[in-house]
């Protein structure tokens, strides 16, 4: 039996040569379903890639309660006092408090892609911010100088928009700004951020001396519980801590929720449409066959090694559709980096596609699937051959 | 016409391939109808944004709000003709999850403005501009929460903050809906005034409006009147910044960016490689049955006639396919709107892009059946015959 699957299937996977034409188009229809599954889920998965990059657990972000992103938060100067000398928080060498307290508005500037305007997130910050965020660098020119007009531009934010590079005069509203450094921080969001004085900012802004957002480093791990529940139980404060992963994770459900819905519809209809074509392809293949297989039948093999026969050559060519268009995906979309609106945060937030490893095995499976199944009404079909009238047959 | 009953024999010589090829069409199709949906969502209701309708917003960006002073000085210009303005409120009902746009409004301008997109009863428009707490919301968004007209409904702002931290409660004066297919029917629309007791003056931030929102007498002098607007505020803490409402949403759509025609793009690749398949199978489907074709063309069928009745046949699957596919889609956008709940309102299915899939399918029937046909009918009977 075993040894009648083997013979059978041997011979049917050589003849596909003979079949090529046919053959192809089902393996391009699975590569192009394959491409398309691909393509869209790399995007939920580079966003995702870049809010992780984001989210460093030591880090704790204090937002005032009731706010879900720090573009609708709001803390007074008093709050951000109070919230540096909460149980829990770090301290750097000198004693002084890890903390940094910031603010965050947007601006209009024009994207590279379009011409027409993005929000820019920018961020005020103070000189303790390159302490808690501690894997920013910068890569072109140096940092801000505290007390003046200047800005230095996350490297995917320089990438995104016109005119952000080093020694460039930027104007919005009444402030004119100079942009002295590009900076990187392993891929996190604030890669897509301008960052500037916040003591500039706010007046720019009339803030007053009124902040959005505090971020604390933690004394230890397990100290987030202590701090949080000082915070929160503080009868002059009103907020809510949260670790960074949970806030950044949190920031993209929305932009998420579109991608995996779209992409899931599309996924599910086209690999329908897929299964169809796969059908048609084994279909006409089997049909071009029914000779040979009813001459097999007649020679005594059994029917089950025909099934299995027909199976496997769907299997072989789904696979083989699978692997190319997962490879077209990986090669046209691996790293490509753009940038959408993030409705959450009211900014636009730059990722690169991410085709992971995940994502091509999950891709792979889908497209053996749409092959077993568009397989086996054919293959059952040419095992039901009546052996007599498909000898006539042509 | 005569020939019809061979046409139809035909096609079900092999039942199990016709139908397999007209279901591939007919997912194709169904995508397509899908894809120009997402399509009409990503350019966020562009169509529908009026011509003659002009936004002001802040120079910097729509989040710093402008003066209320302003609006007098829209209005004096000349061929201005109505103004309203309207405040960003990011109102969710209960969890801060459940958002949906909310805004504050001055309603007697605001509804005469956009008479024409909140279709409203009579009788729910005077309850709400008598009633300083009420508000009207869409039907999308009454129909997600079980909004009932008389209800009273607490909404919390992510932007405002009441003085006592809890949320504002608004009366549900009115439900409107749109006549218009596609127009945004999330949105909850109340009194500015409301808001602004809760503002404290100190803030800064009390009579100043997110955006201004004119009509103008003639929609072509919409450039100069825009330039005039922001030459008079230029040089001020407030510097605006007018145009239409179109371009407004034509950029606003542009941050979303790449995303949108990404997916077009891949998702028509896909399409196309699908119709690729089944129209290579209709093709096939003649080609097996060249001496069949002969022996018609020895009994006297002339080529034009072949031909004619080669395309019939590929044109009955392609509209049979296309045609379900196209109306499934038309009804399953119609009926279940927007996938995601509430975050693209504008998820429906354009006329212009029905019109296109019609095109579509008439050009799959016509290109798959045109070669064999064409082929089919030039051949000599003789070699035709010998084949096989």
């Amino acid at each position: 039996m075993l040894r009648q699957v083997f013979a059978v299937t041997s011979v049917n996977i050589r003849s596909i040569r003979q079949r090529l034409g046919s053959s192809s188009v089902a393996v391009v229809g699975i590569a192009g379903v394959v491409l398309v599954f691909v393509a869209v889920l790399s995007i939920a998965e580079g966003v995702n890639a870049t809010m992780q990059a984001s989210g460093d657990p030591n880090t704790v972000l204090i937002l005032r309660a009731g706010s879900d992103t720090e573009m609708t938060s709001g803390l007074g100067g008093d709050a951000t006092r109070i919230i540096q000398d909460a149980p829990g928080v770090a301290r750097d060498a000198g004693g002084a408090p890890l903390t940094s307290p910031e603010l965050f508005v947007v601006v209009d500037h024009p994207l590279k892609r379009s011409g027409s305007p993005g929000n820019v997130p920018l961020r005020g910050v103070t000189a303790q911010a390159f302490k808690v965020h501690d894997h920013l660098k910068i890569v072109q020119g140096r940092n801000l100088e505290f007390g003046r007009n200047e800005i230095i531009a996350g490297s995917a934010a320089a990438r995104q928009f016109v005119d952000l590079t080093v020694g460039r005069t930027l104007k919005w509203g009444e402030n004119t700004w100079t942009l002295v450094g590009i900076f990187e921080d392993g891929g996190a969001v604030s890669e897509s951020e301008l960052w500037c004085d916040v003591k500039v900012l706010q007046p720019a802004y009339r803030r007053g001396n009124s902040f959005q957002s505090v971020y604390a480093k933690l004394a230890s791990p397990d100290s987030f519980q202590s701090l949080k529940d000082s915070l929160t139980s503080n009868p002059q404060l009103t907020v809510s801590a949260m670790r960074a992963p949970d806030y950044y994770g949190s920031q993209t459900e929305v932009l998420q929720t579109i991608i995996k819905t779209i992409g899931g519809i599309i996924g599910v209809l086209m690999g329908v449409g897929a299964v169809f074509g796969a059908v048609i392809t084994m279909y006409t293949a089997v049909a071009s066959r029914t000779r040979e297989i009813a001459t097999l039948r007649a020679l005594g093999f059994g029917s089950i090694p025909v099934v299995f026969s027909v199976l496997a050559e769907a299997a072989l060519l789904s696979i083989a559709g699978g692997l190319i268009g997962g490879a077209i995906a990986w090669l046209a979309f691996n790293g490509y980096e753009t940038a959408t609106m993030n409705f959450q945060s009211f900014s636009q937030i730059a990722f690169k596609f991410a085709v992971t490893a995940k994502l091509l095995m999950m891709a792979l499976g889908y497209a053996l699937l749409m092959g077993l199944v568009g397989g086996l009404l054919p293959a059952i079909r040419a095992a039901r051959l009546p052996v007599v009238t498909a000898l006539r047959e042509l | 016409m005569k020939f019809l009953p061979i046409v139809w024999r035909n096609l079900l010589r092999r039942k199990f391939r016709t139908v397999f090829t007209i279901g591939a069409i007919f997912f194709a199709f169904l995508l397509f109808g899908v894809l120009m949906a997402i399509r009409a969502a990503f350019s966020m209701g562009v169509d529908m944004a009026g011509q003659g309708r002009l936004m002001v917003i802040d120079k910097v960006s729509i989040i710093n709000p402008l003066p209320a002073s302003y609006e007098s000085q829209i209005r004096t210009v000349e061929g201005v003709t109505d103004t309203t303005h309207a405040n960003w409120f990011g109102g969710y009902y209960q969890d801060v999850r459940n958002q949906f746009a909310t805004f504050a409004v001055e309603p007697e301008s605001w509804l005469r403005i956009y008479n024409k997109e909140y279709n409203l009863p009579e009788e729910h428009k005077k309850a709400f501009l008598a009633d300083r707490t009420g508000a009207i919301v869409g039907s999308d968004t009454a129909k997600k929460y079980g909004f009932k007209v008389g209800q009273k409904v607490p909404i919390n702002g992510t932007i405002y903050r009441r003085p006592d931290g809890g949320p504002w409660e608004f009366t549900i004066d009115g439900i409107y809906d749109s006549p218009i297919k596609g127009s945004d029917k999330t949105q909850l629309v109340f009194h500015y005034d409301y808001l602004r007791e809760t503002i404290p003056e100190r803030s800064g931030m009390r009579d100043r409006y997110n955006w201004y929102v004119f009509t103008i007498a003639d929609p072509d002098r919409a450039p100069q009147i825009a330039a005039k607007i922001d030459a008079n505020f230029a040089n001020s803490p407030s510097e605006t910044k007018t145009n239409t409402e179109k371009a407004f949403v034509s950029d606003w759509a542009k941050q979303v960016g790449d995303i949108g025609q990404i997916m077009m793009g891949i998702v028509g690749m896909a399409m196309f490689t699908i119709l690729l398949v089944s129209g290579n199978t209709m093709a096939q489907a003649i080609r097996e049955r060249t001496n069949e074709l002969a022996v018609l063309k020895t009994l006297g069928f002339s080529e034009g006639r072949i031909l004619w009745m080669v395309l019939m046949e590929s044109a009955m699957i392609a509209v049979v396919g296309g045609g379900l596919g196209l109306a499934l889609s038309y009804a399953l956008i119609t009926a279940t709107g927007d996938p995601t709940h509430g975050m693209l309102p504008a998820f429906y299915f354009p006329t212009p892009s029905l019109v296109a899939g019609i095109g579509l399918v008439a050009a799959l029937g016509i290109a798959s059946g045109i070669l064999p046909a064409w082929q089919a009918s030039r051949l000599r009977i003789v070699d035709a015959l010998r084949r096989n």
